[in-house]
Formats: C-alpha cells, structure tokens, sequence
C-alpha cells in the first residue's frame, strides 16, 4: 500500500518539476519565472520526498526525508523572494506586457529584513 | 521501469534548467535557473537514495538543500550590491 | 532562562531527527551526548542574537491553529500549482503580470515572513519586497483588480487571521 503510494507520489512530483522547468524556458521575464519555478518545483520536489519518505524501508531514512520537506518548503519561498528583490533593485525590467508597476524607487532601503 | 522513468523525467528538467543558465539574458535570469536545479537536485538525491538502496545518500540530499539555500541568498545579496548594466 | 531551555530543546529535537540513534546498528548513547554539546554551544552562541520570545513556542493552541493552517495552504498551493501549469502549457501563454502594493496589519518580523513565504507559495503571486511600514510589494501573474484596498482583500485577506493566531 505504501510503496503503492509513495510511487505515485514521485510520478506526479516529477511531474510538477517538469512543468515548472517548461515555465522557467517559456515565461517571458525573471518574475514569472520565479514564480512557475518556485511554486512548481517546490511543490514537485516536496511530493517527492513525501514519496521517498513512504518508500524508504528505515525509519532514519524517512525522518532525514521529512526533515528535507520541511526545510524546502520554508527555504524555497524566502530564495525566491531574495531573488526577486535583488533582481528589482538591481533594475532589471518587468516583461512589457505587464498591466501594471507599483514599485517605486523611493522604497525605504532599511525596511524590514526577511 | 520506475527508475528509467524517474531519470528521464528529472533529467529534462534539468536540461531545462541548464538552457536557462546558459541563455540569460540577465544575471537574475541565470540565479534563478541556478537556485531551481538546486532544488531539482534535492529530489533528486532523494530518488537515487530509494533506487540505490544506500541509505546514507539521503543526507546528500539534506547537506544540498542547506548549501543551496545559503549559496542563493549570497547571489541575492550580491546583486542587490551592483547595478544592472553590467 | 525560560527562553534558552525552549531553543536547547528545539536544536536537540531536530538533532535527534536528523541523527535518528534509535535503530539497532546505529550508535545510541554517544550521539545523544554530542547532540546536548552541539545544542548547548548553539543555544550559547544564540544568546546575544535571539530577541523575539522563544516561550511562545510551547503554546499548544498556536501549534493547533499551525496545523489547521498547513492544511488550508496545502489546498492552496494545489490550486496554485494547477494554476500555474494551466498557464504555461496553454499555448498562448495567458498572463497579465504586474507589481502590486498591499497592506497587512501583522506586526513582528516572524509573522511577515509567514505571510510573505504564504503569498509566495499561493495562486499566482510572489512577494518582492516587504517595507518597514507593513507593506508588500507582490508580483501578481494575472492582475485582475486594482487599488490597495481590493487587491489586499484578494491576496492577503484569506491569511492574515490564521497568521495573527499562529504567530501575533
């Protein structure tokens, strides 16, 4: 039942990284390829170690897995948001398609750290 | 049959990632392929742990989330210090 | 005080979770010790860096609000996902990106982050920068509403209680 589950746990999860590994080719600016990227490869990657944790016949094994979910699922959000800041300040453009641009240049620099 | 799968289907991913990295046309663009193979490579050494049958590869996969996410936070760090025409 | 034995017990419960030295060929006794050294020198090490109040992570009803909310971001960060495969399989790509500003009532930088990682992993946006005034400057892949106050209504309003009974 497990080994049932866990597989079809890493078949979806490699197949949520693929997406967003096309997401990142085919979007057209370093925002939206944040985006497809972060949320579907961190989603596949979790759902893979989900499966790897069911998989794993020791218990050291499946704790390690465990413990690997956990910390992508906080650290690939606060990479993505570094990422995008430091993109933003360094001026790289937003695709000339986008709607709308509410970032300004006068943003307090010292703000908040997270 | 699973295994050949799974290498294929993370394999192009990783492809991906790399025409990515090697295409641009931004540094940004380049981090952000960089920080995603990071995680790619994460579930990666996961699978292989199961399909090797070594139990010790799993920590591999820990030690790499670590590394990759300090090594991306020091390119974050590092563009916000220069400017963007080159 | 109080502070220091929660985080000593913190970093030697990830420690046994990451040595696991109850199995059989594994080497038991001394790894439990070199956990409480290692957990020690952390928590030594931390003393001058730590501010915010550790105590607050015993409070079982933040732990129950915490479990309810990893099931509605679970939810969540399906639909997401679904999203945003729908979006890049599509063959004309359907997006109307942009950099929007919404506003949280959330004070405390752990709760910020929270909200900001949550917005990360939710439908369709990205946090970009969060400013000292309790702000946050969003990439939204498909802006479908304009103005502070509706766009924070869409984006953050289905967080902000969960998040206040979590970490506030």
């Amino acid at each position: 039942m497990s080994s049932w589950l866990g597989t079809v746990l890493w078949l979806v999860g490699a197949a949520f990284d693929l997406v967003g590994c096309i997401g990142l080719v085919r979007l057209p600016d370093v925002y939206n390829r944040l985006q497809a990227g972060t949320k579907c490869v961190t989603l596949g990657t979790c759902l893979i170690l989900l499966g790897t944790a069911l998989l794993a016949d020791c218990p050291a094994c499946s704790a390690k897995a465990a413990m690997c979910l956990l910390f992508v699922l906080v650290t690939a959000p606060t990479a993505a948001h570094a990422l995008a800041r430091g993109a933003k300040v360094s001026g790289v453009p937003l695709w000339e398609g986008s709607v709308v641009d509410e970032w300004d240049a006068t943003v307090d620099r010292g703000g908040e750290r997270s | 049959m699973l295994a050949a799968a799974m290498l294929i289907i993370l394999g192009s991913s990783a492809v991906l990632c790399l025409y990515r990295i090697g295409r641009g046309p931004t540094t940004p663009d380049r981090m952000v392929g960089i920080d995603i193979l990071g995680v790619l490579v994460v579930g990666f050494a996961s699978v292989a742990c199961i399909l090797s049958g070594r139990d010790f590869v799993i920590n591999i996969a820990l030690a790499w989330a670590l590394l990759s996410f300090v090594g991306t936070l020091a390119l974050a760090k590092h563009l916000e210090g220069k400017g963007f025409d080159e | 005080m109080k502070n220091r034995i929660t985080l000593f017990a913190v970093c030697l419960l990830v420690w046994l979770l990451l040595v696991w030295p109850f199995g059989k060929g594994s080497a038991g006794a001394p790894d439990v010790l070199a956990g409480v050294v290692a957990a020690a020198v952390t928590v030594a090490v931390m003393r001058e860096i730590s501010t915010e109040r550790a105590d607050r992570w015993l409070n079982p009803v933040r732990w129950f609000w915490a479990a309810v909310y990893l099931v509605v971001l679970a939810y969540y960060i399906v639909r997401a996902n679904l999203d945003v495969a729908y979006r890049v399989l599509h063959p004309a790509m359907p997006i109307r990106p942009g950099i929007v500003r919404v506003r949280t009532r959330l004070k405390g930088a752990g709760a910020r982050t929270l909200l900001a990682n949550s917005i990360t992993l939710t439908p369709g946006t990205l946090s970009v920068e969060v400013t000292a005034d309790g702000e946050i400057l969003v990439h939204w892949i498909n802006v479908t509403v304009t103005g502070i106050e509706r766009v924070t209504e869409r984006i953050v309003g289905r967080f902000e209680w969960f998040i206040s009974r979590i970490a506030g």
